[in-house]
């Protein structure tokens, strides 16, 4: 089945590091590939994955160590000198015009023309169009970027690499972006691609995808080269623990519930989406101390309308949400955060979450500036904040520990810990969360379901919010599913049936 | 009847000539700002232009050689924009301002170098020709001052504009070189990761876009009038960079915003002309106001670059 050629190494790469300044990105990392081989490279985010491809594409110079190609030693000083080399890579944020159509974005850099550089679309159009038909990569070369799927778009990056004679293709998280289906037919890509003799790196955190295509994983943890292994030859759970440095547990802890008063009530709630539809549409549900409430259900079926007008940034259109007997409908959002102490989580951290060219400790005290002793007579006290700060990283686990980062400067792990480290510090009667682990990896996973069972145990109310069954039937202790805007059914955590729940979300009764 | 026509071709006549002028400059402001980087220097750029051309023609007796140093002299402040923008990364707009500034105070100080004193040039001895006034006279296939004449017999720069815009549109859309403006000016970090050197295209643009203002000076000084004075220029440039974002960033767009600019200048000169009872200052606020109107009622919603404005930077990797 599979087809490595081990006679031919294709790439190598020796010692390499690569230093940012005083961080070392890369610490003496080495990585072989033979023809023929989809190598993987596993490691949590921010572990120097991307720094070490970027390395061989030739977008960073490497600060010490050497890379061969073909055993050849090779300097790779830009792109350009990749791709000559056979070397085409697909970046984890798409490197794709937008007002482009699907032949421009191909061909671009390397044109096709008649005379004196007139571009000659039509012969670029057929070449496309046959390299796509041979790799079985279905596409309309006509199609602008802007009009064509996620996973269109990926393929698309991939007939430049190959459009280019790339014989190593390297794909930086190409799963994340794509759904289920797209995943299962980018995995036949990647067979096809070997079978023509091709070598593949993937960057990934996905452990089940490395055991689906790979035959090779390296495993890199901070910068640092852990092992390189045969897929077949380990368990995931062995994988996740090289990757980050202990024992992991899939499974999330709790202790015993200790359950309390009921602290927020949500009564016929109806708020309406961007279009006026009705998206949360007589939505009932109640909340206990001491409780997880995982809301379970297929992404936009009201869930983020719900969280919006809890939150107070959309307005509600019928209906109450009450705290401890109290009527809050309608509060504004910053009412909700320092009147009520309702904190969140958001869907999108970026957007929502973080300043992004905030710093790490303004981004920590986005919710208490005005407080002393952040403030004093409405100027900012810069001390106070940047020693909470320093706080923050030790208490949180926020690296690098640095507080004068921006928040974009950060892996995506590390900027959820900045937003627990704001939500949490301030110890809400309810946390929010919604989809607080999307895109993150394992190690990052296990450190968000801990902080929300933390809250748990201290008695505080926790409503979660993800599309992933997985997380709510292990994370809560009731699970609520959301159907076309109401909840179809509430059943306890313990001793529950997968399908059940599946069912539910479906539109189903049970 | 055939006052009307007249009157229409004096209208169109008049259009043509104030509306050539910013067609230049704007077509460089589209070449620029389709790379990604803005460029409000054009009014500077175009200033120092027209200084240029016309000092080169008054003293070289060539209008034409006038032209092409006109353009050379913008494209030089195009190359400090570019500096200061592409290489060092400066904000944009604030370079633009440091243009302008430049652009006229270099100009006016060579004038009062050049022209003792003086904040203008002397009349240069040769316009810009019209190449097609052999069609028209006594005897000829059309008569003076007939519609035909008023309309067709115009500066060689007026049919030279329309020329440009053709070649623009052609080179940006229809040519490698113009693909990859695009490309830097949508999507800078894509361009550079298939090995095109966006620091030379954005260079490149740049002070093709000061040489284009360069052009528009000129066309201004030594064809629309035969001499250079400070009060030239004033504001023609921002007009061509209103035109050119109301255009849509496009070259045909940009060629059309500047026809109704010219447009309303043609009919406040026709108005005034006429001694209809308005106060000529009045009047001479139509053009301003109906490009308002245009730009909120007609022109709608426009999508700039994507990456315009923005720095691109790959050093320390
Ligand atoms: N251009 C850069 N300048 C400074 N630090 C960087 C740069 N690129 C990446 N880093 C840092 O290097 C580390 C590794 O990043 P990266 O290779 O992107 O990780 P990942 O394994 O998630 O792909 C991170 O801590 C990141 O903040
Ligand atoms: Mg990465």
């Amino acid at each position: 089945m599979t087809a490595i050629d081990f006679s031919q190494k294709i790439v190598e790469m020796i010692d390499v590091v690569k230093k940012f300044g005083d961080f070392v990105a890369n610490d003496r990392i080495n990585l072989t590939v033979h023809k023929g081989e989809v190598h993987s490279l596993l490691g949590e985010n921010g572990a120097g994955k991307t720094t070490l491809v970027n390395c061989l594409y030739g977008l960073y110079r490497p600060t010490q160590g050497r890379i061969r190609i073909k055993g050849q030693e090779v300097e790779i000083s830009d792109p350009n000198a990749a791709i000559q080399l056979g070397i085409g890579m697909v970046h984890q944020h798409f490197m794709l015009v937008d007002t482009f159509t699907v032949t421009q974005n191909i061909i671009l850099g390397r044109e096709t023309t008649k005379m004196m550089g007139v571009l000659d679309i039509a012969r670029a159009e057929k070449k496309v169009a046959e390299i796509s038909e041979r790799y079985g990569l279905a596409i309309n070369p006509r199609d602008k970027i802007q009009d064509i799927s996620v996973g269109s778009q990926q393929r698309v990056e991939i007939l430049k690499a190959l459009y280019r004679g790339a014989e190593i293709l390297i794909l930086d998280e190409p799963t994340a972006v794509l759904t289920p289906q797209e995943i299962q037919e980018l995995v036949m890509i990647i067979r096809n691609l070997t079978q023509e003799g091709k070598s593949i790196i993937i960057i990934t955190h996905k452990l089940h995808e490395i055991k689906q295509v790979a035959d090779y994983c390296t495993i890199i943890r901070r910068g640092k080269f852990i092992d390189t292994v045969e897929v077949d030859k380990v368990t995931e759970q062995e994988l996740a623990s090289m990757m980050v440095g202990r024992e992991v547990s899939f499974a999330v802890e709790k202790k015993a519930q200790q359950k309390g008063e009921q602290i927020l009530a949500i009564q016929d709630l109806v708020v309406k989406d961007n279009r006026g539809i009705a998206a949360v549409n007589g939505l009932n549900l109640t909340l206990h101390k001491g409780e997880i409430l995982g809301i379970a259900g297929v992404d936009g079926n009201g869930q983020s309308e719900l969280v919006e007008a809890l939150t107070g940034l959309r307005k509600v259109a019928g209906g109450s949400i009450t705290l401890r007997g109290k009527e809050i409908t309608g509060s504004k959002p910053k009412e909700v955060i320092n009147r009520w102490n309702i904190r969140t989580i958001p869907e999108d951290r970026q957007k929502r979450g973080l300043v992004m060219e905030f710093d790490v400790a303004e981004n920590l005290i986005l919710e208490t500036y005005h407080d002393t002793p952040f403030s004093v007579r409405g100027m900012l006290n810069r001390d106070k904040i940047y020693a909470y700060a320093d706080h923050c990283t030790q208490v949180y686990d926020i690296r690098p520990t640095n507080p004068y980062l921006t928040a974009k400067s950060l892996s995506g792990g590390n900027q959820q810990k900045v937003i627990i480290a704001r939500e949490v510090s301030n110890d809400p009667e309810v946390l929010i969360a919604s989809q607080p682990t999307r895109g993150l990896d394992v190690g990052a996973i296990e450190y968000v379901h801990t902080a929300l069972v933390n809250q748990r145990d201290r008695g505080k109310a926790v409503l979660l919010i993800s599309f992933e069954l997985d997380e709510v039937m292990n994370v809560s202790d009731r699970i609520a599913v959301i159907f076309e805007g109401k909840i179809v059914g509430i059943v306890d955590a313990i001793g529950v049936d997968e399908n059940e729940i599946g069912l539910m979300m479906a539109g189903g009764t049970p | 009847m055939e006052a009307i026509i007249k009157d229409m071709g004096f209208i169109i006549g008049t259009t043509l000539m104030y509306s050539t002028p910013l067609m230049f400059t704007s077509l460089g402001g589209v070449i620029t700002e389709r790379s990604g980087v803005v460029n409000i220097g054009l009014e500077g750029m175009m200033f120092f232009g027209a200084f240029v051309g016309a000092t080169v023609a008054y003293y070289s007796q060539s209008p034409w050689l006038g032209f092409v140093c006109a353009g050379l002299g913008g494209a030089l402040l195009g190359l400090i924009h570019a500096i200061a923008c592409v290489s060092f990364a400066a904000e944009q707009i604030v370079s633009g301002i440091a243009i302008n500034f430049l652009g006229s105070g270099f100009a006016l100080f060579l004038s009062r170098l050049f022209f003792d004193g003086a904040t203008q040039t002397l009349t240069i001895p040769k316009k810009i020709p019209l190449p097609f006034s052999f069609l028209f006279g006594e005897g000829k296939l059309f008569q003076s001052a007939g519609f035909m004449d008023l309309v067709f017999n115009r500066f060689a720069t007026v049919y030279l504009a329309f020329f440009l815009v053709a070649v623009v549109w052609f080179v940006l859309y229809k040519t490698k070189i113009g693909m990859r403006v695009q490309a830097v000016g949508e999507h800078p970090e894509a361009a550079d990761t298939l090995g095109i050197n966006v620091y030379r295209i954005r260079y490149g643009a740049v002070m093709t876009s000061g040489f284009f203002a360069g052009l528009g000076g000129a066309a201004m000084s030594i064809a629309v009038v035969s001499r250079f004075s400070n009060t030239l220029i004033s504001g023609h440039g921002f007009i061509a960079l209103a035109a050119m974002i109301f255009g849509k960033w496009k070259p045909q767009g940009a060629m059309l915003a500047c026809l109704l600019f010219g447009g309303a200048k043609g009919v406040e000169i026709y108005l005034g002309a006429k001694g209809f009872p308005v106060p000529s200052s009045l009047l001479a606020m139509l053009p301003y106001i109906l490009t308002i109107i245009v730009l909120v009622g007609v022109v709608g919603k426009t999508t700039p670059p994507a990456a315009i404005g923005r720095i691109f930077d790959k050093s320390g990797k």
